[in-house]
């Protein structure tokens, strides 16, 4: 199978989802929290021709205020630590977190140290992990999938039965 | 080379000049201490030669002592000239150099945040790599300080230049961007829109780097030099390879060296491809990024299908590397051919396109004495007239056996650093035609098990341009591995390209000049 159609493929249920639960489109916002720059690029991947997941509802919005879900990389440096919360603050509720790449996930091979916070889930609740040291563009998809699964069921959760 | 050059700057300074030790086509000058500036101006402006990087090394449990390098690279010739200084570790000042000589500026100032070491003089002394919250007296690099401490946040303030005057005023942005990009903060103060001064603050992303070398194993630390600028990973690794293997005194196997360049050559493709393509994103003509993208990635999908990784990681190790590529070979040159043919149509394209080249020219101009001054290098340096190839003048690897130009142009604006990338790729390609033509049979990796005590360089030209690794080792571990990403040296030039520029051009700026946050703020 080419990459082209396992992104349509893998688009194609995407795109089902987030109609299902967002009505029309999912908003995300990327926050660097001291990545090394691979995992941007493979974010930036996403709006490439090959993958262009904009045909697929999700767009890559440039505030917090609009997303609905963010997606960090990066192992959170000290110097990151407060604009990484005031980020979260700043995204309304319900939002997603999704930790993309090794690093976000549990630190990597930057660990936790002086300078670097040892993950994404030790300042602010996260949803999902998405591994890869950068993870593949399919990967992040499909880690976005998984988190809107999440986000369902934490609506059903606060859903009040009359 | 070298021996002429200890010579005569024996006769200029006599007894200044303490010891000299020269191994490989690097010569380790100690110097007493106060001579320093007088050296490194005489070296400098007199002989010419530049400045590429400043570090130091704590050495207190040997001689009591901290050293600082100032390493200079001579490029006719191919040799480098260290000169050394010794600090007491009781009194850890030593005179700045950078009234001298601008490009020391921020080493200086990085010394003083991870070493303590006070560079008496500095024009600007504020902290560079620490955070206003970050306590005195704790210096992250000294061997003292285990990485695992967690220092205290403290009350501080960082104060930023200020320029006042009627209708000035001042425009923060960042560090998280509304792009997707990495953090950093620009301070833009502006006379309705043209910039009249930019104050750039790094450091977001500092992970550590350095002292994390010095406690990870030797075979780890070929995978953290891999994540120190994502998108330059191989020209990381391979500076870093170079430096032990060097250490170790060995020659790796020629096929290894002809994939090396197969896999920095492959990087800097679609390093360029994705600037080209994010020129054309800032100057908001979507089609030509769109083609220069789908360009780059068909590139990250080769090099997934050659090396196992879209970022070309887990090739190289120390002694080799540890793929072969050959029976790939056909597959890559067919791909590559039919590259380069859609690069060349997209370039003519692009280029013919009155409304993005009125955008380029004469943007974000840095002059070839302003470029020199700061040690510019890479596309960046070439594209202001500046000559300078490390796979020239500093040859690696398999680079002495092919053919390549080194473009140059004078212009020093967005244009000129476009085009410069443009041949770039060209060449690029060539180069790797000619490696896998000519691919010598035989192993890809010796073994080298211990490593001896000892320190080298090792460099590279990234597609950034070049890139520093000195290592010293001892008991087969690494005491002190200092990192220098050309971004480094570049980001103190946009500070000068934007200048009478307007804000909406910064991005393009910015882009034009591909700068690491990571790789600089390490
Ligand atoms: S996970 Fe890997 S690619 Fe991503 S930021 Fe960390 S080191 Fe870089």
């Amino acid at each position: 199978m080419t990459v082209e159609d396992e992104v349509e493929i893998m688009g194609q249920r995407l795109n089902s989802r987030i109609k299902n639960i967002f009505g029309r489109s999912l908003h995300i916002r990327e926050v660097d929290a001291g990545s090394c720059n691979a995992c941007e690029v493979e974010v930036n991947s996403l709006s490439n021709p090959i993958y262009d997941i904009e045909r697929f509802g999700i767009h890559i919005v440039a505030s917090p205020r609009h997303a609905d879900m963010l997606l960090v990389t990066g192992p959170v440096t000290r110097n990151m630590e407060l604009a990484l919360l005031k980020t979260y603050n700043a995204t309304p509720s319900p939002k997603l977190v999704a930790a993309m790449g090794s690093c976000a996930c549990n630190g990597g091979i930057f660990g936790d140290t002086y300078a670097s916070g040892g993950g994404v889930d030790k300042f602010i609740p996260v949803d999902v992990y998405i591994p890869g040291c950068p993870p593949r563009p399919q990967a992040v998809i499909f880690g976005i999938m998984v988190a809107i699964d999440k986000l369902a069921q934490k609506i059903k959760k606060t859903e009040v039965n009359p | 080379m070298n021996r002429e050059f200890t010579e005569a700057l024996k006769n200029e300074f006599g007894t200044n000049i303490l010891d000299a030790v020269t191994s490989r086509n690097e010569t380790y000058l100690t110097v007493k201490k106060e001579a320093n500036v007088k050296i490194c101006d005489h070296i400098y402006h007199h002989l010419d030669i530049p400045l590429i990087s400043i570090f130091a090394t704590d050495e207190r449990k040997k001689d009591g002592c901290f050293k600082v390098h100032y390493v200079f690279s001579i490029g006719k010739g191919d040799a480098f000239v260290i000169i050394k200084i010794n600090i007491d570790g009781k009194s850890p000042r030593y005179n700045s150099i950078t009234h001298k000589i601008a490009a020391a500026n921020w080493y200086e100032r990085e010394i003083q945040d991870m070493f303590g070491l006070l560079p008496v003089g500095h024009p600007d002394p504020r902290r560079l790599v620490h955070f206003e919250d970050w306590p005195d007296g704790v210096y992250p690099l000294r061997k003292d300080f285990d990485i695992k401490t967690k220092p205290p946040r403290v009350e501080g303030e960082y104060v930023y230049r200020r320029v006042e005057g009627e209708g000035v005023y001042e425009i923060p942005v960042g560090p998280v961007h509304a792009g997707v990009i990495e953090p950093g903060h620009f301070r833009f103060s502006v006379a309705g829109e043209p910039i009249i001064n930019l104050e750039i603050r790094h450091f977001y992303t500092h992970k550590g780097v350095e002292k994390l070398f010095e406690n990870i194993s030797l075979d780890k630390a070929v995978f953290l030099a891999e994540r120190i600028s994502g998108d330059n990973s191989a020209a990381h690794a391979v500076a870093f390879c170079q430096a032990v293997e060097r250490i170790a005194g060995i020659d790796i196997p020629a096929r290894a060296k002809y994939i090396r360049v197969v896999l920095l050559e492959l990087e800097r493709v679609y390093n360029h491809l994705g600037d080209i393509a994010g020129i054309a994103t800032d100057v908001a003509f979507a089609m030509g990024a769109a083609h220069a993208n789908r360009l780059k990635e068909e590139i990250l999908q080769l090099n997934e299908k050659v090396t196992g990784s879209r970022m070309l990681r887990g090739m190289n190790a120390i002694g080799g590397v540890r793929r072969d590529i050959g029976d790939k070979k056909d597959e890559i040159l067919l791909k590559l051919s039919e590259i380069q043919h859609d690069f060349r149509e997209l370039i003519e394209y692009l280029m013919a396109i009155p409304s993005l080249v009125d955008r380029i020219e004469t943007t974000g101009r840095i002059y070839n004495d302003t470029a020199k001054g700061l040690h510019v290098v890479g596309p960046a340096a070439r594209a202001s007239g500046i000559d300078r190839d490390m796979r020239r003048d500093h040859a690696y690897a398999a680079y002495p056996e092919f053919n390549f130009k080194v473009p140059v142009q004078k212009a020093g604006d967005v244009n000129a650093r476009t085009l410069v990338r443009a041949d770039e790729v060209c060449e690029s390609i060539g180069l790797i035609e000619q490696a896998l033509w000519s691919l010598p049979d035989g192993d890809i990796k010796i073994n080298i098990g211990e490593i001896p005590d000892g320190y080298a360089l090792g460099y590279t030209e990234a597609p950034r341009g070049e890139t520093l690794y000195w290592v010293m080792i001892e008991n087969n571990r690494i005491v002190r591995c200092k990192v220098r990403d050309p971004s480094f040296c570049n980001w103190l030039a946009i500070e000068y390209a934007v200048l009478d520029n307007i804000v909406p051009d910064f991005p393009i700026v910015n882009k034009s000049l591909s700068l690491s946050y990571s790789g600089n703020d390490m």
